[in-house]
């Protein structure tokens, strides 16, 4: 399953609540004010690091470049483009944790 | 698309009232009764309150829509589940509950949701 | 593969009608069908033809109707979410059209994928 997260860590706790849920082998998608989640610094990083053994982390990069975060987005986080996002649907049961 | 039936879930992940979304889910929830779909209903965090009994919303001058909840099994929609620990974080225990519903950990709903067609979050 | 998508938020107030116009241009690039695009909760406020953006600013609500037009794609505004917000066929944009709930649970049914946006 690929589960969508689009709110900041910082000010709602829907990757909490996905990171709590989600099963072993699926893949997270960080788009519009979730992307600050994966860089460098954040309180969520540290989360999201541990979530990475058993869950594959991807990031929008048009999102986190427009919030001038792309030089600090952490290890371990693969960026995609929409087709990319696109890709990832086509592939997965969708799941947006709004 | 005759005969096709598809796992649907609906997921409440918020409180009542304060916003719609409890309520537009079980608008859509009773309209895919008429398609004769495999229906759960997963209830995970803030959700859990659209399921507390006793509420009274003549005050707020809103319709109380809770009493829907214990309709649904008359549209053949009896797959209701709810996160254990989402009740236990919010003071909850399953006899709160104005309809009976499976309790299933966090590590179960996650399993749930893999077998799942067709996922709806609200 | 077919995908159906459905936008929960108005425009300019929130990003996600923007990322659902994105990611509708990327699955058509990359070949695949949009099944039906479909507008629910405020997310109905996408298909006012009143829509005046100042002339520096995208203007949403028309690019979903060029989108339409170049892709054939049913753009479905929820009557009850529509209404609420006075949003009536004597204003809806280009290839936009009104219609029930069933038309999302029917995308659903009918899409390999269902995509959700919203806040």
């Amino acid at each position: 399953m690929l589960h969508i997260i689009n709110k900041s860590a910082s000010d709602r706790n829907c990757l909490d609540a996905c990171l709590a849920v989600a099963a072993e082998g699926g893949a997270i998608l960080l788009i519009e004010d979730a992307v600050y989640a994966a860089t460098r610094g954040n309180a969520a990083a540290a989360k999201l690091q541990q979530a990475q053994g058993r869950l594959k982390v991807y990031i929008l990069q048009a999102d986190l470049e427009a919030r001038g975060m792309a030089d600090r987005l952490i290890e371990g986080v693969t960026p995609v483009d929409y087709g990319g996002f696109v890709d990832l649907a086509a592939s997965n049961t969708c799941q947006s944790w709004l | 698309m005759e005969g096709v039936v598809k796992k649907f879930m609906f997921v409440n992940r918020k409180a009542p009232y304060g916003t719609i979304y409890a309520l537009e889910s079980l608008e859509v929830v009773l309209i895919s009764a008429a398609f004769d779909q495999d229906v759960s209903l997963a209830f995970l965090d803030d959700g859990v309150y659209q399921l507390k009994k006793g509420q009274q919303t003549k005050g707020i001058e809103t319709k109380n829509f809770s009493p829907t909840y214990r309709a649904l099994d008359g549209y053949d929609i009896e797959k209701l589940y709810v996160e254990r620990e989402a009740l236990e974080a919010r003071g909850l225990a399953e006899e709160d509950l104005l309809v009976d519903v499976t309790v299933l950990s966090r590590q179960e709903m996650g399993a749930l949701m893999e077998q799942m067609d067709v996922v709806l979050s609200f | 593969m077919k995908f159906g998508i459905l936008v929960n938020e108005g425009p300019y107030q929130h990003q996600a009608a923007d990322s659902a116009y994105l990611f509708c241009k990327a699955a058509l690039d990359r070949g695949h069908e949009i099944h039906r695009v479909f507008f629910y909760h405020d997310g109905v406020n996408n298909s006012s033809r009143l829509t005046e953006p100042p002339q520096d600013d995208r203007n949403i609500v028309k690019r979903w109707s060029q989108l339409a037009e170049a892709h054939q794609i049913d753009l479905v505004v929820c009557v009850a979410a529509a209404l609420r917000r006075g949003i009536k066929d004597e204003n809806l944009a280009p290839g936009f059209r009104i219609s029930g709930l069933g038309q999302l649970v029917e995308t659903g049914i009918e899409a390999d994928r269902l995509v959700t946006f919203g806040d």
